[in-house]
């Protein structure tokens, strides 16, 4: 709990959030994160449609595959899926 | 001012409660049929049948989809309905919790009957009263022409923006769902004008606007998302707070409702029969209190001071009133419809005796399980509680205080 958490005075009923899911940053939750060998992904976007958080993207300028870590959760689901090994998991040591 | 054409039908209780429903103008019904509810919604489906009602009347595969249907359905703003007994309520156990903490106001008809095992389909009040903390306003009636009334208050005490909490309405089963009485009834209209349109409360969504509390594309929310350490707390809170609104709404509903009905129910918390002056004293739920105010009123011609407090809130519980009403007296029993095992006495006899504490003045207070899984209770023996109390008023002697009435010992 934070001093700028609300009392229940100030809330909506019923849990109606106030904010976006956008601002929740749920990637806290995570223990380990995926780590991508850019040498031995073949970018088969294969991570990007998989992913159940919508976290991988494809960035078609430069072809690449990018990771959005505030909302990584850690699942591991385009790890076991990669078909080039390319990525791993490894402990998440960032804060917060 | 009481209803100038005054039109009465002859109804068991469950046919007075869909009647009820019926007139209330419901969006959507949503249930599954269980003894002795089923009438409740057998008849209504004939309304929707016969196009007498424009609801939309969804027949789910269980009691648990049934309160879920209910539950979503009023989500969205629409009136909605259901009803069920012994253990179709306890399928729906879970989602009694996510309905009132939805702040959904659905109203709910519970033809209260024994739960298994072993397996009895008759009346007690075993199934609301293990609902008790399932957040929902529950009332207890004595009678089809109170299944009626109560039916048609709950939508206004439910719905009123400062409660928005669901409501269950108990009718004793079979006692009070099977047997036929003549009911008055008001007129469509009437009934229409008393309950109005669905109120909404004000809620603020992600995009920083202040707008009604119901699921709308126009006006896109979130409801129903996790509330973890840091907020889930504070919900419970305001839900306390509803029950405590609720409190002050159910004696304004029933005052209104007398206004267009000539009908009320005490102050609709409690209802005091020849209590005035009363030193023995018993409290009641449901249609019993109908013999034993038969049972009072003889014994007042005996020159017993005797008198009887129907408990028809049990939820928000009425504690000023318990001990205001039961402060002078000499001695008091509780009667209830179910057991608490384990426990010292049944839920009734828990709250009725802890709302006493804070009394500088403690009446002796003593407790009767009675009439479960149906077992009869004649007015004889409702005779020898008020036998009890004045042996105790006299000696101040509670001897056993949790008894059993009309049980081989």
């Amino acid at each position: 709990m934070s001093s700028k958490d609300k009392t229940w005075k100030e809330i909506s009923i019923a849990g109606v959030c106030p904010k976006s899911s956008e601002s929740f940053k749920t990637g806290d939750w995570k223990t380990y994160m995926p780590i991508l060998d850019t040498e031995k992904c073949i970018v088969c976007l294969t991570c990007v449609m998989l992913c159940p958080d919508g976290t991988i993207n494809w960035i078609p300028d430069t072809n690449k595959i990018s990771f959005d870590y505030t909302f990584c959760k850690g699942c591991g689901i385009c790890a076991n899926e990669c078909p080039a090994k390319a990525l791993t998991m490894k402990i998440d040591n960032t804060e917060g | 001012m009481a209803q100038q054409n005054k039109k009465t039908l002859a109804f068991n209780g469950d046919e007075a409660v869909a009647f009820a429903v019926k007139q209330c103008n419901v969006d959507v019904v949503a249930a599954y049929p269980i003894t002795p509810q089923t009438i409740i919604v057998e008849r209504f489906s004939e309304y929707v049948a016969n196009g007498e009602v424009q609801t939309q009347f969804v027949c789910t595969e269980s009691e648990h989809s049934a309160i879920t249907a209910s539950l979503s359905a009023s989500t969205t703003g629409a009136r909605t309905f259901t009803a069920s007994a012994s253990a179709g309520l306890a399928l729906m156990h879970e989602m009694l919790f996510v309905t009132s903490g939805s702040r959904a106001p659905v109203v709910m008809a519970i033809a209260n009957r024994a739960l298994s095992a072993p397996l009895n389909i008759h009346g007690d009040h075993s199934d609301s009263m293990a609902q008790r903390d399932s957040g929902w306003i529950q009332l207890y009636v004595e009678n089809a022409q109170e299944a009626y009334d109560s039916i048609i208050q709950a939508y206004k005490i439910a719905e009123s923006c400062d409660v928005s909490l669901p409501i269950m309405v108990g009718l004793d089963g079979f006692t009070l769902s099977h047997s036929l009485e003549n009911v008055d009834i008001l007129s469509d209209e009437a009934v229409t004008d008393f309950i109005g349109e669905r109120q909404l409360p004000q809620v603020l969504t992600h995009e920083g606007k202040s707008v009604p509390f119901k699921l709308d594309p126009k006006n896109p929310m979130t409801m129903g998302p996790v509330a973890f350490q840091n907020y889930y707390f504070e919900f419970k809170r305001q839900q306390e707070e509803g029950m405590k609104n609720a409190l002050k709404r159910i004696q304004e509903v029933n005052s209104e409702f007398a206004k267009i009905s000539g009908r009320c129910y005490g102050n609709g918390l409690i209802d005091k029969y020849k209590l005035e002056d009363a030193e023995v004293i018993v409290v009641c739920a449901g249609s019993t209190s109908g013999t034993l105010k038969v049972i009072v009123d003889e014994l007042r011609a005996c020159g017993v001071k005797a008198g009887l407090l129907r408990l028809r809130t049990f939820r928000p519980l009425p504690v000023e009133d318990l001990k205001n009403a039961l402060k002078n007296a000499k001695a008091v029993a509780v009667m209830d419809k179910s057991m608490s095992f384990g426990g010292f006495g049944g839920a009734i006899f828990h709250e009725v005796r802890h709302s006493l504490y804070d009394s500088p003045v403690h009446p002796p207070i003593i407790n009767y399980i009675y009439g479960l899984g149906g077992r009869d209770y004649s007015p004889s023996e409702l005779r020898i509680v008020f036998d009890d109390l004045a042996e105790i008023a006299k000696t101040g002697d509670t001897g056993k205080q949790v008894r059993y009435l009309g049980l081989r010992e």
